[in-house]
């Protein structure tokens, strides 16, 4: 737990859309499973979720609706929309070529540049 | 379609509130429960579980707002929860509502009525058809805006760059509709004047070019509406009446619309005729002579046509008119002007003034929004402990920020709607208003919706303007360090805040404007007890135009000498004269004088331009110009004497080098006339009375005779006794001649009309800025006052004086009036430089002024701060010690 990282702003929706992308979930369900994807690496306060939830939706990137959860207990369960998916599709090939350029430049030596 | 959208998700969140509110309660009670669950499992027990998952959620409250926010609900929610707090805030301090208010509602309404007058003078058209593409044909180099008929003549014809050039002159007329004839002023326009312009009738037909056959060929009129209206009762029987204009059958030809004017702003007629019957309606002959100069041409530009290339155009005629009449057209030109204020004779000041008055509201505008900012930032000063308080429950800065925006919003769309309908009533009233006895002198300013538009805006500029004042000092309250110390904690500091400078700008900008408004009303009072050259006080004018009653030629001159004669008989008449025209009325006339050697009467060849009145016997006496060498006309400098003139000093000593070596000296008029000089006097003022000394000349009237006639009579009796004799007398020679009477000094009334109005405008806005500056002291004042009444308290436990109270508690503001008024004082001294132009005798630099500005500004500190200083005196340190 001591080793978590602060996450960089507009990289929640993201994790969010991911944790989604394998099935719906209720906004618990999200954080445990970005929790696992990304082996707990990331702090993330647990209300903090929710605004983003909720932006999503109104940005038809998700859908809700209520059902019964595995503890047997009413939640709302969220869903990739069409959108949805394509959105996560392209923020992912962004984020990569980003991050791998950031890597690559920070992997250089002087003399090389 | 993304805007559909959001807007309907808006919708949504606003009337599902109250579902969405729950739904999102269940689904964060939810989460937690889940939490819990898990915690359990890891070995907790249920409560112990629960707490821990609140905690670990977080804010609670904050992250509902932040969904709220996200899913779009909040900005209308939000907008009318700020709404419905800001009218709870404000109610509990009625005072300072009402004060805001009011400071705002008198600034916004000054800049409405100005606004108004920009609108009606400068930014609105004349109201025709496409107004745009309508221009006035100037002469070029200052001569003015008028033209002669033949040049108009020539210039329709020949030009390549006008749809139609149309031609007007104003001129007073006698119209009898069958009771007793009434004094009317009626546009003489061409026969293109209504097709070219655009207008349909309103009724019947108008008069067009293919009623002009000659001079005198078409005895048409049009009424004007409102002339319909009040004179004919609206009755549509009028169409091919016939009634007598000047003692001459004219036909009533139809009705103007309504809406149309005329094509002079100021000037409204009450009827138009044909410009080619001039000669039998004026009794006098300018269509034919190419230098009588005095009709004023307009005309719609050819669709691709621009000014410059149709200003070329007229100029290439304007070269071949000068070579074919060299006499009366050399070095003539022209230009284009916007039509509606008689060219730029008018355009000019009148475009000075209304940007003068516009800088000067604004300058109202800022120092209320100077006063206000103050205001709201010891109000948030005040409520620092509310805005603690607030942000400690969860709300955010800008949340506050933007309730604090809403509540001076609010007041400031309060003080829009006041003042706006303050300016409507005195609209209303100026659009009504008739500055000149007997001319139809009007101007239309109603405010249209440009002026409500415009009223808006400022409301809300000024709203944020000193909206925005406190917000750094609410950005930099501290939630924990502002509820631990208390809200008193405001350092009363010695360094310069914000709010002394703002109060120090109010200061200066209301000081600036005193300042301006006592030198204006000073020169104002002194421009009244001035030499014009002539005494207005106990002089009493008739003004006839003899063409009215019918008389024509040798007839004239005969009936003026039978009504002076009777007049001077009239008991208690102690001098009359009479005169073509009198100085300081509006129009004069003004013409070339040659050297007594000259032989080519050019105008190149000139000596210069002089006033030109014709006069008669007696006529100095009447009006009390002092006659300071040779002699006065006598009867017998009639028609077969040798001409003979008075000029004034000026004219002498241009002419001849000084008073004694003009007098038996000659020079020529325009037609060449040799004219010997018989006497000198005064000099005086004749067209404004800001003028430089000009050069004038008397004429014996009985040698150039007109039937212009303006009696001066003086008196040793008042002018309400007088006045009915002297209309008994005029009755008595002619029943039918119309006539006005008015005492000199109410005639004088279009001469200072100018001046009065500048007068009358700065010191309403001076009186606004000494109130705005009042309510900013006094604000201050009591402000710092009541902040300090604990310090003051002790001090006068401790045994302070009353004065070392009254300087703690009142210092400060005192000194900041001090600072300002200094400020403001040189501002306006600076500014009534400016002045000068249209205020008569605007001296700054008079002991007076300047006394009187420092006089009003500390009697405006006094008034400010006697309340506070009341309060301060009466500090009862007991009891206010207990109550902390």
């Amino acid at each position: 737990m001591t080793d978590q990282a602060q996450l960089l702003p507009g990289t929640l929706d993201l994790l969010i859309l991911r944790a989604v992308s394998l099935g719906p979930l209720h906004g618990y369900g999200i954080l445990l499973r970005i929790g696992q994807i990304s082996g707990n690496a990331l702090l993330i306060e647990q209300g903090a979720l929710y605004p983003g939830l909720f932006r999503l939706v109104r940005q038809g990137l998700l859908k809700a609706s209520w059902g019964t959860s595995e503890n047997n207990r009413r939640a709302k369960f969220y869903e990739l929309t069409v959108v949805g998916r394509k959105r996560l599709q392209d923020e992912t090939d962004s984020w990569n070529r980003l991050a791998g350029a950031i890597a690559a430049a920070l992997s250089r030596q002087p003399e090389e540049a | 379609m993304k805007i559909v959208d959001s807007l309907r998700f808006r919708m949504a969140a606003l009337f599902h509130r109250d579902q969405m509110r729950a739904e999102m309660e269940e689904e964060l009670r939810s989460h937690m429960e889940h939490r819990a669950d898990d915690l359990m499992h890891s070995g907790l027990d249920r409560s112990e579980a629960e707490r821990r998952a609140r905690v670990e959620f977080g804010g609670r409250e904050k992250y509902k707002e932040e969904c709220h926010d996200a899913a779009g609900g909040n900005l209308i929610e939000t907008l009318l929860q700020d709404l419905r707090y800001s009218v709870r805030v404000l109610r509990k301090t009625p005072g300072f509502l009402i004060a805001a208010v009011l400071t705002l509602a008198l600034a916004i309404g000054a800049n409405a009525v100005v606004f108004s007058l920009l609108n009606a003078l400068v930014l609105r058209p004349l109201n025709v058809p496409q107004a745009g593409s309508l221009y006035q044909v100037e002469g070029a180099k200052g001569r003015g805006p008028s033209q002669s008929y033949p040049d108009y003549i020539d210039l329709r014809n020949r030009n390549r760059s006008f749809d139609g050039l149309v031609a007007y002159e104003m001129a007073p007329a006698g119209l009898d509709t069958g009771g007793s004839p009434s004094s009317i002023w009626l546009y003489e326009a061409s026969g293109n004047y209504f097709d070219e312009l655009g207008i349909q009738p309103y009724l019947g037909r108008f008069f067009h070019s293919s009623d002009e056959h000659g001079a005198n060929s078409a005895p048409y009129i049009v009424l004007s509406y409102a002339y319909w209206q009040s004179h004919f009762q609206d009755d549509f029987s009028v169409v091919g009446r016939t009634v007598q204009l000047n003692k001459n059958a004219y036909t009533i030809l139809g009705v103007a619309p309504p809406q149309f004017r005329g094509t002079e702003l100021f000037f409204a007629p009450d009827i138009w005729a044909p410009l080619v019957n001039e000669p039998q309606i004026e009794g006098s002959n300018d269509l034919t002579s190419r230098g009588a100069r005095g009709m004023w041409l307009v005309g719609h530009l050819k669709a691709g046509v621009t000014p410059v290339h149709a200003t070329a155009d007229l100029n290439s005629i304007a070269a071949s008119l000068a070579r074919t009449y060299p006499k009366e057209d050399e070095g003539i030109g022209f230009t284009l002007t916007r039509p509606g204020l008689l060219g730029d004779m008018l355009g000019g000041p009148v475009h000075a003034f209304v940007a003068g008055l516009m800088l000067l509201s604004g300058l109202i505008l800022l120092a209320a929004c100077a006063n206000l900012g103050s205001l709201f930032s010891a109000r948030a000063a005040d409520r620092s402990r509310e805005v603690a308080l607030r942000l400690a429950l969860g709300s955010s800065h800008v949340r506050i920020l933007r309730q604090l925006l809403t509540e001076a919003i609010l007041v400031s769309l309060g003080g829009a709607v006041l003042g706006v309908a303050g300016a409507v009533v005195l609209l209303r009233w100026l659009s009504a208003w008739q500055p000149a006895p007997d001319m139809p002198i009007n101007l239309q300013v109603n405010p249209d919706a440009r002026t409500y538009i415009v009223a808006l805006l400022l409301a809300l500029v000024s709203a944020l303007l000193f909206g925005m004042v406190p917000v750094r000092q609410v950005m930099k309250v501290d939630p924990y360090l502002s509820i631990k110390v208390g809200a008193t904690s405001g350092v009363v500091g010695r360094r310069v805040t914000l709010r002394d400078l703002l109060l120090a700008l109010q200061i200066a900008v209301c000081a600036m404007l005193v300042t301006a408004s006592l030198v204006a009303v000073r020169g104002m009072v002194r421009s009244l007890h001035s030499n014009f050259g002539f005494v207005p006080q106990n002089a009493i004018q008739v003004n006839t135009d003899l063409d009215m009653g019918g008389y024509k030629g040798d007839q004239v001159p005969a009936t003026q000498r039978r009504i002076l004669d009777a007049i001077a008989n009239v008991p208690g008449v102690t001098a009359a004269g009479y005169a073509s025209r009198v100085p300081l009325n509006i129009g004069w006339s003004e013409n070339t004088v040659f050297l007594d050697s000259a032989t080519d009467y050019r105008l190149s060849n000139a000596a210069m331009e002089a006033m030109e009145y014709g006069v008669s016997p007696g006529y100095f006496q009447a009006a009390a110009t002092t006659l300071l060498r040779g002699r006065d006309f006598t009867w017998n400098d009639g028609k077969d004497a040798p001409r003979v003139a008075v000029v004034n000093q000026e004219f002498a000593r241009k002419m001849f080098g000084s008073d004694t070596k003009a007098i038996g000296s000659s020079f020529k008029i325009w037609s060449g006339t040799r004219v010997q000089v018989v006497g000198v006097v005064e000099d005086g003022k004749y067209k404004t009375l800001t003028e430089d000394p000009q050069p004038a000349m008397f004429l014996s009237v009985l040698q150039s005779p007109s039937s212009w006639t303006w009696l001066v009579v003086r008196s040793n009796r008042s002018p309400q006794e007088l006045a009915p004799a002297l209309e008994r007398t005029l009755r008595g020679l002619d029943t039918g001649l119309p006539f006005t009477i008015n005492t000199w000094e109410k005639e004088l009334g279009i001469a200072l009309f100018a001046s009065r109005v500048a007068t009358v405008a700065l010191g309403v806005l001076g009186g606004m800025g000494a109130m705005l500056a009042i309510t900013g002291i006094f604000g201050m004042a009591a402000y710092s006052v009541s902040k300090r009444l604990r310090e003051l308290g002790i001090r006068m436990a401790l045994g302070a004086q009353r004065r070392e109270v009254l300087m703690a508690a009142l210092g400060r503001p005192l000194k900041l009036l001090a600072f300002g008024s200094a400020v403001g004082l040189l501002l306006g001294l600076l500014a009534t430089r400016v002045l000068a132009h249209i205020v008569y005798q605007a001296n700054p630099r008079d002991p007076l002024v300047l006394g009187g500005v420092v006089a009003a500004m500390g009697l405006l500190g006094l008034l400010a701060t006697w309340v506070p200083a009341q309060r301060a005196l009466s500090v009862n340190p007991l009891l206010l010690l207990r109550e902390e």
